[in-house]
């Protein structure tokens, strides 16, 4: 019998995080399983960016307790920042570098010698496609690429985590779908993705979502549950009900 | 062409290079009074440039726009005075107040005294950021400070104006709220161009123009626009959508065929059948629930489109 | 149309004095400028080991060896030791200098011969041995007004020596100082505050406006105006009382002359934010148009005169050139309008060609 616990890349139970007397986040649980792409959606200030924080080691919480990626979210955050892959909203990427050379950089960052550096780049060239771009200038990629680079540029330390911060915003529809099925084949290939996202059609690419408000979780659920549970056809119609109400 | 004199915004053939780069190709289009018309479109595809035509801050190569009658190219003080604009990424001064913003973009406008103030008082009440007045706009929120731009925009009261991706950044519900009262002065009168990224914003708009590399793909009110379709759209629905792409795609059955959160939305290349898609996926493997006619939505057209 | 302009003025003024960093920079910069010249980098020297070797030993020697004793610029290190061991003296650092009065010294004075008596210089350290030579050149200057007939002074005296008696450098920098301080803090702020507008990107919103090219400029080149005066007035003030450095010449005549100094700054000010993207390529820009220059080549410590000729051409554009003449002129020399109206004009016409460049050049269009 396996060990549930093999399974879970998130495992977090009653996380808090306050500042000063403002509490943030506010005794939220839930888990997240290998492979699984999981969605955090909310409104600004709803806790979501803080929480996002502790699961990647970045912020330590004021109470609960949990694991990511294997390691206590109290007490080891230092250790599950390598484990985490981050793609930042609109790529940052350094312009007047060539691809190649910012993936370079980004493998440097990691701690990878120049030998693992190199098999990771030819691998991710490979899966992703970027080989004929590696030596353009990451200035002059027309935006679904910069996306793509920006992608493999969180994945050049193998990491099993990776975080998606509005990874589609404003490119167009063709390259957002292509990106999707890249998502959908690390996640295939156990690799646990968190979206976070004020756009409702990512969120349905999701195979689960949480919203949050006011620093609680109040729903989490996948996409098709909550459009039928609110009676609506669209995530968006989904969040607006779910968040407005009670100011 | 008298139509002209009545027309808040008309846009004709534009042409706009950069370098090598075409960043505006033969747009044509007009803005009716009152109207709200949306640019809609992934970054890139020229919205920005042709706003900026439009506001006279960019010249064209080809082609002329005209603000109320008026040649822009010819009169660029005309428009700079009259319209209303804000900016992509929007900026407020930051270690200004509220108040101090509004009263600013008033004096700049020369709106007389008295009237500024009462204005003032009613964009307060429209904008609910009265009771922030004497807030520093660094330390609003996105959504407040998306008000405040707005506000700022609409404080020597223009007939027209434009917003270049306004909700950029913004949650879903400040987003809401945002067009809520885009609408309720379209409503009042003011006409609005307004670009914008997100698809599901271009059903808030009375008229809609898909810009892509520079070209209009299409132009029409969206219900209309759907209409454009033109073929029998159909769903397969899964949990695993990804996996049903990989087996639908390459089998030659369908002509669209694309990713979506619920499933593939696909049409089909004849002779095929729905049946024979959804085959293909049980062949495959892939968990079906089913398939079933669709229909097409804003981003179904805009994808078929894309492509041609 | 005027109300842009003062909506545009107020809002700088707001800006301004809420950027409290920067506001205290601005005023504090010059005082502690002006205390590190002032106190710290003087160019005099103090308490010189002097070795006396006093063969005469008449009242007229100690009467001049009393005038070096009282003296700040020397310190007595040795007395009437053996000539020859004068070289050791300087080898272990105790003297750098020696001065010998022969043994006929009084006799000679008196009889209204030329005197002389011998100083022996180290000059490992060809600077400080100027000094010595100039120091010891003014105590016997002083010696023979005092009313020795006959006797002359060994060395020339220096032309400053005439309006700088104690050669302090304090009158000499303190007029400097407003000359580079004032440049560098209309230059700076101008065109940071210019550039400001195009790196926030409210600049696109400001085009788009009934607003003129110039009323923006104008708008914004106005408090910073009134602050590089501000700072003016504080370093003349501050210099005057603390470091005693008089005002020869018209007061009214040195602030408007300041006022003509800083239009120009100002100017180059906004000609560099034209040209540049980002506040910090415009901050790097206006130091190296202002302080290297400013510095180096305007006559501020080095004198024109003795640089390469290269240099010497290069000195004509550079407004702290014209602006040193005029205020180390009116301060120390007391110079009316008639001795400067030269410097003025050619102020006064970089004035009007650099803000003609600058509104030019002014880009009202974002390509």
């Amino acid at each position: 019998m396996r060990d549930t616990n093999d399974e879970l890349a998130v495992q977090v139970a009653e996380l808090s995080r306050s500042f000063g007397s403002f509490v943030a986040v506010d005794r939220v649980s839930f888990s997240v399983a290998r492979g699984e792409i999981f969605g955090f959606l909310g409104a600004n200030g709803a806790g979501k960016t803080t929480t996002i924080r502790m699961l990647c080691g970045l912020l330590v919480p004021s109470s609960g307790s949990g694991t990511v990626a294997g390691f206590d979210v109290m007490r080891d955050y230092e250790r599950i920042k390598h484990r985490i892959g981050y793609m930042s909203q609109k790529f940052s990427l350094y312009d007047d570098l060539t691809v190649r050379e910012n993936l370079e950089f980004y493998g440097g960052m990691y701690g990878l010698n120049s030998r693992r550096i190199g098999e990771r780049i030819a691998e991710l060239f490979e899966s992703v496609g970027l080989r004929e771009h590696a030596d353009k200038l990451a200035g002059d990629l027309p935006l679904g690429w910069k996306q793509r680079m920006s992608l493999t540029a969180a994945l050049i330390h193998d990491p099993d985590i990776i975080f998606l911060d509005e990874p589609t915003s404003g490119v167009d529809p063709v390259s957002r779908r292509s990106f999707w099925l890249l998502i959908y084949e690390l996640a295939d290939r156990g690799k646990t993705v968190f979206v976070s996202t004020h756009y409702m059609d990512e969120a349905e690419y999701c195979n689960r979502l949480s919203i949050m408000k006011l620093g609680r979780i109040v729903e989490l659920a996948r996409p098709a549950d909550l459009k039928s549970k609110y009676g609506v056809p669209t995530m968006q119609e989904v969040f607006l009900q779910a968040v407005s109400g009670d100011e | 062409m008298t139509a002209q004199t009545q027309l808040p915004i008309a846009v004709r053939e534009l042409h706009k290079r950069f370098g090598e780069t075409t960043a505006v190709d033969n747009v044509s289009f007009e803005v009716e009074p009152a109207q709200i018309f949306g640019l809609i479109g992934p970054d890139g595809g020229g919205k920005t440039t042709i706003i900026r035509t439009i506001v006279s801050l960019i010249s064209c190569d080809s082609g002329e726009v005209f603000f109320q009658g008026r040649s822009v190219a010819r009169e660029p003080g005309y428009v700079r005075s009259n319209v209303g604009y804000m900016p992509q990424r929007f900026s407020l001064y930051q270690d200004l107040t509220v108040a101090e913003n509004l009263t600013f973009f008033g004096d700049l406008f020369g709106v007389p005294k008295e009237k500024l103030t009462r204005r003032i008082e009613q964009l307060y009440e429209f904008s609910a950021l009265g009771p922030f007045r004497t807030r520093r706009a660094g330390a609003l929120s996105g959504g407040m400070k998306q008000k405040l731009a707005l506000s700022c925009m609409l404080v020597h009261a223009p007939e027209v104006i434009v917003l270049d991706e306004p909700t950029f950044g913004v949650d879903p519900v400040s987003r809401n709220d945002f067009w809520k009262i885009l609408k309720t002065l379209a409503r009042e009168g003011t006409t609005i161009l307004v670009s914008t990224a997100y698809m599901d914003e271009a059903l808030q708009c009375d008229r809609v123009a898909l810009v892509y590399r520079g070209r209009l793909l299409a132009e029409d009110r969206p219900e209309n626009l759907k209409l454009q379709y033109g073929e029998p759209l159909y769903l397969a629905a899964t949990d695993a959508p990804h996996l049903a792409y990989n087996a639908i795609h390459p089998s030659g059955l369908c002509r669209e065929c694309n990713l979506f959160g619920d499933g593939v939305h696909f049409t089909l290349a004849e002779p095929a059948t729905a049946e024979q898609v959804a085959q293909r996926c049980a062949d495959s493997g892939v968990p079906l629930s089913g398939t079933h006619r669709i229909e097409p939505a804003l981003e179904d057209l805009f994808l078929k489109l894309m492509k041609e | 149309m005027n109300r842009t302009f003062v909506s545009i003025f107020k809002k700088e003024l707001i800006h301004i004095f809420r950027d409290v960093q920067s506001l205290f920079m601005v005023l504090s910069m010059p005082l502690l400028m002006l205390l590190l010249y002032g106190y710290a980098i003087t160019l005099d020297m103090k308490g010189i080991d002097i070795a006396i070797i006093d063969q005469s030993h008449t009242p007229e020697s100690r009467q001049l060896v009393d005038r070096i004793a009282s003296t700040d610029f020397f310190h007595i290190a040795a007395r009437d030791v053996p000539v020859d061991i004068i070289g050791d003296l300087f080898k272990t650092r105790t003297a750098r200098c020696a001065l010998v009065i022969p043994e006929d010294f009084a006799r000679t004075l008196s009889s209204g011969r030329e005197t002389r008596v011998q100083l022996i210089v180290d000059a490992s350290d060809p600077n400080a041995a100027n000094f010595v030579t100039n120091y010891v050149g003014q105590v016997i200057s002083r010696q023979n007004a005092s009313g020795n007939p006959g006797s002359h002074a060994l060395f020339s005296v220096s032309p400053r020596v005439f309006y700088n008696p104690d050669m302090r450098s304090a009158d000499f920098f303190v007029p400097g100082l407003i000359a580079l301080i004032l440049i560098l803090i209309s230059t700076l702020l101008t065109s940071i505050a210019i550039v400001r507008e195009k790196e926030t990107g409210t600049m696109e919103q400001l085009l788009v406006s009934p607003i003129r090219p110039l009323q923006l400029i104008l708008g914004k080149v106005l408090p910073y105006t009134m602050l590089g005066f501000i700072d003016g007035v504080l370093i003349l003030v501050v210099g005057s009382i603390w470091f005693n450095v008089p005002i020869e010449g018209s007061l009214l005549l040195v602030l408007a002359m300041m006022m003509i100094y800083v239009v120009t700054g100002i100017s180059l000010g906004i000609l560099v934010s034209t040209l540049a993207k980002t506040q910090a390529v415009a901050m790097l820009v206006a130091v190296m148009l202002t302080i290297l220059p400013s510095m180096m080549m305007s006559g501020f410590i080095f004198p024109i005169a003795s640089m390469p000729r290269v240099f010497q051409y290069v000195s004509t554009i550079i407004p702290a050139t014209y602006f040193l003449q005029i205020i180390r002129g009116i301060v120390l020399k007391g110079n009316t309008i008639a001795n400067l109206y030269q410097q003025a004009a050619i102020l006064l016409g970089m004035d009007v060609l650099l803000i003609a460049l600058a509104v030019r050049s002014f880009r009202v269009r974002l390509e």
